[in-house]
């Protein structure tokens, strides 16, 4: 198999994903808490104690603008640190993969495993704020359930990047630069804490090509219970993006574990 | 029959893979049974390093193969390209008659791997790591109940079956190594350095288990620098050293084609010792504080012997390890 081939989703991936779950459930109390607790400490702090100067903004409180675009970034910061401190944890000090590697799952299946196991780590946290946002009153609809599938998404979507960077990371400190570099200025300027269209002009056309603004676009609405402009649009940039970034980091992955 | 420690083989692990293994069923005329591994020429190259240069050789069905060398010969990365785990450079490899290139799934099917560093999941215990192991082979899961407590007694772990790894010793780890190399009840058994670092105690419980396995039919391949595992396990063994083929047979084979049948190893003030005053066809080599000398003469060794008052004498028969520092020198490695 030539290292450029397409990515193969097979059910081995099934047997990564079930690892790290069962890993997970024995830490679930710990990371439980981590969920529900900052989400519910920022929401009240940052939504009602910033939100009060604030009033309204594009027609909802200011609370309910920010646990919307909260539950779009924490899918998004979620998946990244999972596919980054956790996937390199799991390849280099504890060997996870190579261990793996000798049975019949493939590096493809150690690739979609995790990056459906990064999915759904945002899909609990996800899940876990839009909880919280409803019982702080800032959902009025049970169509806001919608929001848990695009989570899901924008998991998937954004743990494929971390992947990349993970081949290429030869220590912790590498995931430093990522963070700061691409993480940050998305939570900060795709439209978590303001609208985009508040940005300058140039500024607000780079940010409409970052994957996370696609992701608050969607999931705003929804938990609003607005409607959705250009919904296929923010779906596909999503979408093509986690494909694209999949297919990157499955070739990275097959160089860096196969060699 | 070697030395076994006591209780080991009280579950009959030869009872268990009889009854599920396809290669062990019927007998098989080594002879003609078409090799496990078959390579020819392999080679291996990073970049401009060459780490295997044409290495050639078959494993026959149901014996131990033992690849022997010093550290950084090429052993683990011929490993590796024999599992799939490395594309080779060059040459023809074959295991259970599949390539490797197009059919290592089916290959890492049918095989368990020891590795040399251990790689246990830290966050499961004794038996998930097996339960959670069968599952990359998509184990059906009444399978796993049945073999599971029957792979932990066999390698006396069954009372730590719900123990975190990490409060495990190193043998008991490597123990567990080996029964997760067990769970898909391979024809091939692949170990790579598998009593490394281990005590005696625990050494002489995993060599107590391999020979379990290849009475059970299994195929063994063994790397290792001891050179008295070797000789204890191997039916057959090579030995490389810069990625190239020094020698191939049998240990006692060996022994006789690269050694004279006795050695006397002298400690001490080796100088005094007049090397220019002993007979011809002996052979001497001096490594740090000690002077051996290799002779078919074992008389002869022994009376030398006496004569050397004030110095540490060992007169013994010559073995794998002669042979080895033989072959590949007594330079140390890296």
């Amino acid at each position: 198999m030539s290292t450029f081939a397409p990515p193969r989703l097979r059910l081995e991936s099934l047997a990564v994903w079930r690892r790290n779950a069962l890993v997970w459930r024995r830490l679930m109390t710990a990371s439980l808490l981590m969920h529900f607790g900052e989400p519910f400490l920022y929401l009240l702090g940052i939504g009602y104690g910033l939100g009060r100067f604030v009033g309204e903004l594009d027609g909802m409180s200011y609370f309910t603008f920010l646990a919307s675009g909260f539950i779009a970034w924490s899918a998004m910061n979620v998946a990244s640190m999972e596919s980054m401190w956790s996937v390199y944890t799991r390849m280099v000090p504890q060997q996870t993969y190579e261990a793996i590697l000798a049975t019949p799952a493939e590096v493809d299946d150690i690739v979609f495993g995790e990056l459906l196991w990064c999915g759904t780590k945002s899909l609990l946290s996800g899940t876990a704020i839009l909880a919280v946002a409803a019982i702080l009153g800032a959902v009025s609809d049970w169509t806001a359930l919608l929001a848990i599938p695009v989570i899901f998404l924008t998991g998937v979507s954004f743990a494929a990047p971390g992947l990349i960077v993970t081949a290429y990371a030869r220590g912790y400190e590498y995931f430093y630069f990522y963070m700061t570099l691409i993480m940050t200025p998305m939570f900060i300027m795709c439209g978590v804490f303001y609208p985009v269209s508040s940005l300058p002009g140039p500024i607000q056309s780079v940010v409409q090509l970052l994957p996370l603004t696609h992701a608050v676009e969607i999931i705003r609405p929804i938990v609003v219970g607005q409607p959705i402009t250009d919904l296929g649009l923010h779906l596909a940039a999503l979408g093509v993006f986690g494909l694209v970034t999949t297919w990157i980091a499955t070739v990275l992955f097959r160089r860096r574990l196969i060699q | 029959m070697r030395w076994i420690p006591s209780q080991i083989s009280r579950n009959g692990v030869t009872a268990i893979f009889q009854t599920e293994s396809t290669l062990t069923s019927g007998a098989i005329d080594q002879t003609h049974a078409s090799p496990v591994v078959h390579c020819r020429d392999i080679r291996k190259e990073f970049d401009s390093i060459t780490a295997v240069a044409g290495l050639s050789f078959d494993i026959q069905p149901r014996t131990c193969f033992g690849l022997l060398g010093p550290n950084g010969a090429g052993k683990t990365t011929t490993l590796r390209m024999l599992l799939g785990q490395s594309p080779r450079s060059g040459g023809v490899l074959e295991v259970f008659g599949h390539d490797i290139n197009h059919g290592q799934r089916a290959i890492r099917q049918r095989t368990g791997i020891v590795p040399q560093a251990d790689n246990l999941d830290p966050d499961f215990t004794v038996r998930e790591n097996l339960s959670i192991y069968g599952s990359y082979f998509r184990l059906d899961p009444t399978v796993m109940d049945e073999r599971i407590p029957r792979l932990l007694d066999m390698v006396e772990l069954a009372p730590r079956a719900d123990d975190r790894i990490s409060t495990l010793s190193g043998g008991m780890k490597r123990r567990l190594t080996l029964a997760r190399a067990l769970i898909n009840d391979p024809q091939l058994l692949v170990l790579d350095e598998p009593t490394t670092g281990l005590d005696p105690q625990a050494k002489h419980m995993i060599w107590s288990l391999i020979h379990q396995m290849k009475r059970a039919g299994k195929t063994v391949l063994l790397t290792t620098h001891y050179m008295e595992e070797a000789e204890r396990l191997c039916d057959e063994l090579i030995v490389i050293d810069e990625g190239s083929l020094l020698a191939q047979g049998s240990p006692p084979e060996l022994i006789e084609k690269y050694c004279e049948s006795d050695v006397l190893e002298i400690r001490g003030e080796v100088e005094q010792v007049q090397i220019d005053s002993l007979p011809e066809a002996w052979r001497t080599e001096q490594a740090g504080d000690s002077l051996y000398l290799y002779a078919n003469d074992a008389q002869g060794l022994g009376q030398f012997s006496q004569n050397l008052t004030d110095m540490v004498c060992l007169h013994r028969r010559s073995g794998l390890e002669d042979v080895f520092l033989r072959l590949t020198g007594r330079a140390l490695r890296g």
